[in-house]
């Protein structure tokens, strides 16, 4: 069983908060997939190397030269707020 | 016209010989989807004056410069980039965003002269098996408007089902492609990791992401899946086809060998699901294929094994989403950990938080290689297992989904039982395979699909195969509710 405050703990690196009722119902929910994906710890894997890609493929290389890309423009023309240029954001802590 | 049996291959037929405008073709789609939407819920947003005006312009050409598929409409999942067109991803996080590029897909398409009609709901950030998930609204099965459509490729499915459009893309992570073509009755491809390129594709879980075509046959899944494929300079992960694709024509099995996977049995499996998948046994034998049993143990960790894995990478990807460069931003934060920490909790739904947590919580400190470590080397074991049964088959079946189209909500309070919805199709992204979901037959008035799973960049062979065994099953059931069949 996870900890409420281990949720707590969770939210808070994956930027995230739960209040009240909710905090709890996701202590259950993680609770119960965390169990459930726990039985891969009874496989006994050890002489097997962990995947990294599904279809071999290494060392996938191009010739660094500059290309065309998006203008500052279209690259600000979705955010939420923006001054001279720049994503303005409040302060930091 | 009678679109509900219309192809894409007919459509490119009936613009060829003059007989339908371009125009007048957009206008049939989108009339149906004005008429009959507000009951299936398939678009999110229907581009009416974007996709009349492309078609004006290809009337304007003379005929004789037109492309193969110059005008023939096609729609697309809404986690798909199409430049200026709002891209939300079914969230509500991304609201309003209207991506600077195109896809490569999309930008495929676009040269090949299709017609967007508009972008199609899904689960949100393509987390879920029914389109429940969805930040907007329900998707609901055109064969019977209170069951879901599957998912998360949902909108897709439903439109095709329901003739919104001839055929759509969708996009399969553990399943999202070939779970709802199986639940709505039509053709559904995941291609093998890399055929396509994602470039464009709101990222899920990238190790597993493929984007495919859903259509209403065999022949216009292939002709789809030519249109997208091949090696992009954008993503260093695509890969060039071994050969171009050609049509599929073959209408005999004989000498090809099918293994039934012995794990895919049982309880978890209705009756009537099992009938459809015996007859369709029972077709590949009378077609001169052999069909035998073959197990692959480690298939039954699948589940656990990516519901480790995908959340761990969508953790990563999703971390993107942060109220700065696009999309809703929390309202009056005092500083940036709280607008970020407010933005998320506001933007994200349930199902969303909940995987960004299971990722945050098995890639924290100390818990890395007891959860992530293990699931990529079950991961490395189910490769293995499918090479194995390849060296003795030269083709993997079972029934895409375990159940037919289940009730709307009858699922939504229990994750893992939504989980295990895709309980067939998740080994397959883990192994990186391509397979395909055709339409097998019914149970109880509701589509059944057959999985059939090929070796890497065997696309053809899944086309051929599925050829042969849709004119043999003949599977002519179209949906029959009032609301569709009118």
């Amino acid at each position: 069983m996870i900890t409420r405050d281990e949720v707590e703990h969770i939210a808070r690196l994956a930027r995230l908060s739960f209040e009240g009722d909710e905090l709890g119902r996701y202590q259950h929910d993680l609770s119960r997939i965390i169990d459930y994906v726990q039985t891969l710890g009874e496989l006994d894997l050890s002489g097997l190397p962990p995947t990294a890609h599904a279809v071999q493929v290494k060392n996938v290389l191009r010739a660094d030269e500059p290309r065309p890309c998006l203008t500052q423009e279209a690259a600000l023309a979705n955010a939420p707020l923006v001054e001279a240029g720049q994503f303005v954001v409040p302060r930091i802590g | 016209m009678d679109l509900l049996s219309l192809t894409a291959h007919d459509c490119r037929e009936l613009l060829a010989s003059g007989e339908v405008s371009v125009t007048e073709m957009t206008g049939l789609y989108l009339d149906r989807i004005e008429r009959i939407d507000e009951s299936v819920g398939s678009y999110l947003l229907v581009d009416r004056e974007g996709a009349l005006a492309q078609a004006a312009a290809i009337d304007a050409k003379p005929g004789g410069e037109r492309l193969p598929w110059e005008g023939v409409p096609i729609a697309l999942k809404d986690l798909l980039c199409v430049e200026g067109l709002e891209t939300t991803c079914a969230s509500r996080i991304l609201k309003g965003y209207r991506p600077p590029y195109d896809a490569t897909v999309v930008a495929k398409l676009r040269a090949a002269g299709l017609v967007f009609l508009g972008k199609l709901n899904m689960d949100e950030f393509a987390m879920g098996s029914s389109t429940e998930n969805s930040g907007y609204h329900v998707t609901r099965n055109p064969w019977d408007l209170e069951r879901v459509p599957g998912g998360s490729s949902g909108g897709s499915a439903a439109s095709v089902a329901a003739a919104e459009t001839p055929w759509a893309l969708g996009s399969d992570t553990g399943g999202s492609i070939r779970q709802p073509a199986s639940l709505c009755g039509v053709v559904g491809l995941k291609p093998t990791y890399g055929a396509v390129s994602r470039y464009g594709l709101i990222a899920f879980a990238s190790s597993l992401d493929q984007i495919g075509p859903l259509t209403r046959d065999v022949r216009d899944a292939a002709a789809l899946f030519d249109m997208i494929a091949g090696r992009d300079p954008m993503d260093c992960t695509s890969l060039g086809l071994p050969a171009p694709v050609t049509m599929p024509d073959r209408t005999d099995l004989a000498g090809l060998r099918f293994g039934i996977i012995r794990e895919y049995s049982g309880e978890a499996f209705e009756p009537g699901v099992r009938a459809v998948f015996d007859s369709a046994v029972a077709a590949i034998g009378a077609l001169g294929g052999v069909c035998e049993e073959v197990s692959l143990p480690s298939v039954e960790k699948g589940i656990a094994a990516y519901y480790i894995i995908a959340p761990a990478e969508a953790s990563s990807n999703l971390a993107r989403f942060d109220g700065v460069r696009y999309g809703h931003r929390a309202e009056g934060a005092e500083d940036l950990l709280e607008m970020y920490t407010r933005t998320r909790s506001e933007g994200f739904g349930q199902e969303v938080k909940r995987r960004i947590m299971i990722g945050t919580y098995v890639l924290s400190t100390g818990y890395y290689d007891a959860y992530y470590g293990q699931a990529q080397r079950t991961r490395t074991q189910i490769i293995e297992d499918f090479r194995r049964a390849f060296g003795h088959v030269d083709f993997l079946i079972s029934p895409t989904s375990p159940t037919v189209a289940f009730k709307i909500g009858e699922r939504t309070e229990d994750p893992l039982a939504m989980y295990l919805s895709d309980l067939c199709t998740i080994p397959v992204n883990l192994a990186g395979l391509p397979a395909i979901s055709i339409p097998a037959g019914l149970s109880e008035g509701l589509p059944v699909g057959l999985q059939i799973i090929g070796p890497h960049f065997n696309e053809q062979g899944l086309f051929d195969v599925s050829y042969a065994l849709e004119q043999r099953l003949a599977v002519h059931d179209r949906p029959r509710t009032a609301e569709v069949a009118s």
